[in-house]
């Protein structure tokens, strides 16, 4: 499976990947701890918050329902900034060092 | 291979055409023919799809993995058809129907699981991957050691998985349209290998795209139907809910003793208030964290990243598959509502307990009821639509399984990755025919067996056995090949071995207990006295019943006597009492209103009769069913394991076993290797490339 053309560990220490690993990880980290601590709030504020979960704000509308409804904008959102970052900056620094290893200037 | 396909759809033709396999359905008789016509239009999409696709289904690269030619919006639609199973799409409306805010909150994990999967599963598995989990596992380790362990794994999850959708299927079409419960297996089983046979993952994703099309259609007109007489206001549909009859009815039962002190509006609200059907906030999270980590280890959604041509096209699907089927939950929100208050949950559960049949009865209702052309036409049409729903689940799940088992063990580990393109392509089609057959005989001998353990089960050991090798071979320098055999084992036997002594398993003595309650009746309770709040020994205690175990019980407000309740035959004998008479004077009433009255009493007693009749049937055949036994089959007389989800104690399990296996053995290869896998899946070079075509 190994490519004996490509000397993967040039690329590793290259400061360019080090550059997109560090973004990368930073922001996926980020990321996934705030997702799925705001998903655990659901379960935690149905089990052990009821009272304010019961809190009527719009017509017959709940706090409840609307935070429920909350965890789809905020999925949705997450996914949206993911793809947005990821399209602009971390492609675009990818296809950089693909540039430099098919160009013989990262060997 | 085209004269093999007549065939099929001759005996198919056959099979749908064989009238003694009709029972009594949901669909009336004599709009039968209309729900076969509906079915055999989907079944001829299909089939045309899957003629279409055979014919470019020559590789390996092409069977596995469509030839990696599926775009991300297509791939996208293809994992939300993947994910929204009969389980989730009937499943999560039906449980809104009953129980109100809790079978919302029980749809939202299901999406954010899809957020684990964009952020660190989908684009490193396209870079890294082939056709299937063990090909990441085997990248830096020991390539026939984690092959075996994750092809073993893989079969696992998809064979628990199968078998829950196979059952579920084959109930789900007896209760629609009455056909047998065999032959709906047979069906189900046999259409699905003609897709995977013959078309292989191209027709499979297109018989997933086509169904998700077809069901997010389905979904929207439905809600359109429900909503627009509100204008569209989400109060005002809400309030109308609330204040419906038998959702306050519903809420009453639900609740039992407390309901008694609170107003109809309160009643009403409760049912958009958490608390109606979870009851155990420990297992919402041991099931939550299962189901936002287990996505992600699924084998058949792990291979939908190989289908795509690049890491953006994989990121692309699932942002796709993220807005439809969260969207598509958002309506089930207004689909189990609406069936609540339009439908009624009495009729909803009467027609299947688990409520499953919620969306199939809204849609009936909204065409006109039972008795209309349109009404049942549109039933028809989401019957065939959960058709498809099934068949198409199943396909993908035989694909998975079959691939691990012709191209992780046959070619990888017995022929040591030295099987020719043709070779492998009849390994990959006979695997899937042996899985597929498994899958049909496993179905059939479910029948009547208690399967809802079986999708939790395939969760939990995805989470807590394929996330964290991939997971941690991904983005662990130090992973190596003992920490992955050593925390996949561990991880998946412990998800199982909870799973067997929890509280998803049947115990024969509740069994009896329950049915002697309805045969026998109850004895009177005293009265008793208000008794103050007692707190729990441990929280060990509420994972498992230990001995000198004291469970948390908040203060009871004393309760008064209450009197005995009559058993079945008691209760008969005293409707009947009541009939005979009424229905002997009947014919004397001679007012036209006080004669109508006494038919309506007549109907409700009848009505009333049959109700314990059936439960009287249901409490003899479940003491039949478990004669002469007193334990489950693990030899228990009650639950030890207190979770019905065991994710809260097997996936950490899982995790800390590759990590220790790691750290106690080197692997000079899996370090050695590591740059050049964290270097290409972040930048894909070197990925599997399309095929050209």
């Amino acid at each position: 499976m190994s490519d004996p053309n490509v000397n993967w560990l040039a690329i590793d220490s290259n400061p360019k990947f080090q550059a997109l690993h560090r973004k990368k990880t930073f922001f996926l980290w980020g990321l996934m701890v705030f997702s799925t601590v705001y998903y655990f709030l659901l379960p935690i504020g149905a089990a052990y918050y009821q009272d304010l979960f019961k809190i009527k704000v719009w017509g017959v509308v709940n706090v409840g329902i609307l935070f429920a409804l909350s965890e789809f904008v905020v999925a949705w959102t997450i996914a949206y900034v993911y793809s947005r970052k990821a399209n602009k900056e971390f492609d675009a620094m990818s296809q950089d060092i693909i540039n430099d290893v098919n160009n013989g200037r990262m060997k | 291979m085209s004269s093999m396909l007549k065939k099929l759809f001759l005996s198919l033709a056959a099979l749908s055409i064989s009238s003694p396999a009709f029972a009594a359905g949901v669909v009336a008789p004599e709009f039968k023919w209309m729900t076969f016509a509906v079915f055999g239009v989907i079944i001829a999409i299909t089939m045309a799809i899957t003629f279409w696709a055979a014919r470019s289904t020559h590789t390996t690269s092409e069977f596995y993995a469509a030839g990696r030619s599926v775009s991300g919006i297509q791939n996208g639609w293809a994992i939300a058809g993947d994910y929204l199973s009969a389980a989730s799409f009937l499943g999560i409306a039906g449980l809104i129907s009953l129980y109100g805010y809790d079978g919302f909150m029980y749809s939202v994990g299901w999406l954010v699981a899809y957020i684990t999967v964009l952020l660190v599963i989908a684009e490193p598995c396209r870079n890294i991957g082939k056709y299937t989990m063990g090909d990441i596992l085997a990248f830096r380790n020991d390539p026939k050691k984690t092959k075996t362990v994750a092809a073993l794994s893989t079969i696992t999850v998809s064979t628990f998985y199968l078998t829950a959708q196979m059952v579920g299927g084959g109930v789900l079409i007896k209760t629609l349209i009455g056909i047998d419960y065999e032959i709906s297996v047979i069906g189900v089983g046999v259409l699905m290998l003609a897709y995977v046979v013959f078309g292989g993952m191209k027709a499979t994703t297109w018989v997933q795209i086509t169904k998700a099309v077809l069901l997010v259609t389905a979904s929207i007109i439905l809600v359109m139907m429900v909503w627009a007489p509100y204008g569209f206001s989400l109060p005002g549909y809400l309030g109308s809910v609330v204040a419906d009859p038998d959702v306050q009815k519903q809420v009453t039962k639900l609740l039992g003793d407390k309901a008694a002190m609170m107003t109809p509006e309160e009643l009403g609200q409760r049912f958009l208030e958490p608390g109606l059907f979870l009851k155990n906030p420990i297992d919402q999270i041991s099931l939550g964290l299962a189901l936002v980590l287990g996505t992600a280890g699924m084998p058949h959604i792990l291979m939908r990243f190989f289908t795509v041509p690049t890491a953006q096209a994989a990121r692309t699907s699932v942002i796709w598959a993220m807005g439809i089927i969260g969207g598509f939950y958002v309506l089930t929100l207004f689909l189990g509502t609406g069936a609540a208050m339009l439908v009624g949950p009495d009729k909803i559960a009467a027609v299947d307990a688990g409520g499953n049949m919620a969306g199939p009865l809204l849609a009936q209702y909204l065409g006109g009821g039972e008795q209309s052309m349109m009404g049942n036409f549109m039933l028809a049409f989401v019957a065939a639509v959960a058709f498809a729903t099934i068949v198409a689940v199943v396909a993908g799940l035989v694909l998975a399984a079959a691939s691990a088992m012709a191209h992780d063990i046959y070619v990888g580990v017995i022929r040591g990755d030295h099987a020719t393109p043709t070779e492998q392509v009849v390994a990959a089609r006979v695997a899937s025919g042996i899985v597929g057959i498994i899958a049909i005989t496993v179905g059939i001998l479910a029948q009547g067996q208690n399967v809802a353990h079986l999708v939790a089960l395939a969760f939990a050991v995805a989470a807590s056995s394929n996330l964290p090798a991939v997971f941690l071979t991904l983005y662990w320098k130090k992973c190596n090949t003992t920490g992955i055999i050593l925390g996949m084992i561990v991880g998946s036997l412990t998800a199982i071995g909870l799973v067997m002594i929890s509280p998803n398993m049947t115990y024969p003595k509740a069994v009896i207990a329950g049915a002697n309650k309805v045969l026998n009746g109850e004895p009177a309770v005293p009265a008793k006295e208000a008794a103050p709040a007692v707190e729990r020994s441990a929280f060990i205690c509420e994972l498992f019943a230990l001995d000198g175990c004291v469970l948390a019980k908040p203060a009871q407000a004393a309760t008064p006597e209450k009197p005995a309740k009559p058993g079945a035959a008691e209760k008969l004998a005293g409707l009947t009492a009541k009939l005979q008479p009424l229905e002997a004077s009947l014919p004397t009433i001679t007012d036209v209103t006080a004669k109508a009255a006494a038919e309506a009493d007549v109907a409700k007693l009848k009505k009333d009769i049959a109700g314990v009749e059936k439960a009287k049937a249901k409490a003899e055949a479940d003491l039949k069913k478990v004669e002469g036994q007193t334990t489950s089959m693990m030899g228990l007389e009650k639950p030890f394991f207190l979770l019905k989800n065991p994710g809260l104690i097997s996936i950490p399990l899982g995790f800390l076993l590759v990590i220790l296996g790691s750290l106690f053995t080197r692997d000079k290869r899996a370090e050695e290797m590591w740059d050049e896998l964290y270097v290409r899946q972040n930048t894909g070079i070197n990925a599997e490339a399309a095929s050209a075509h």
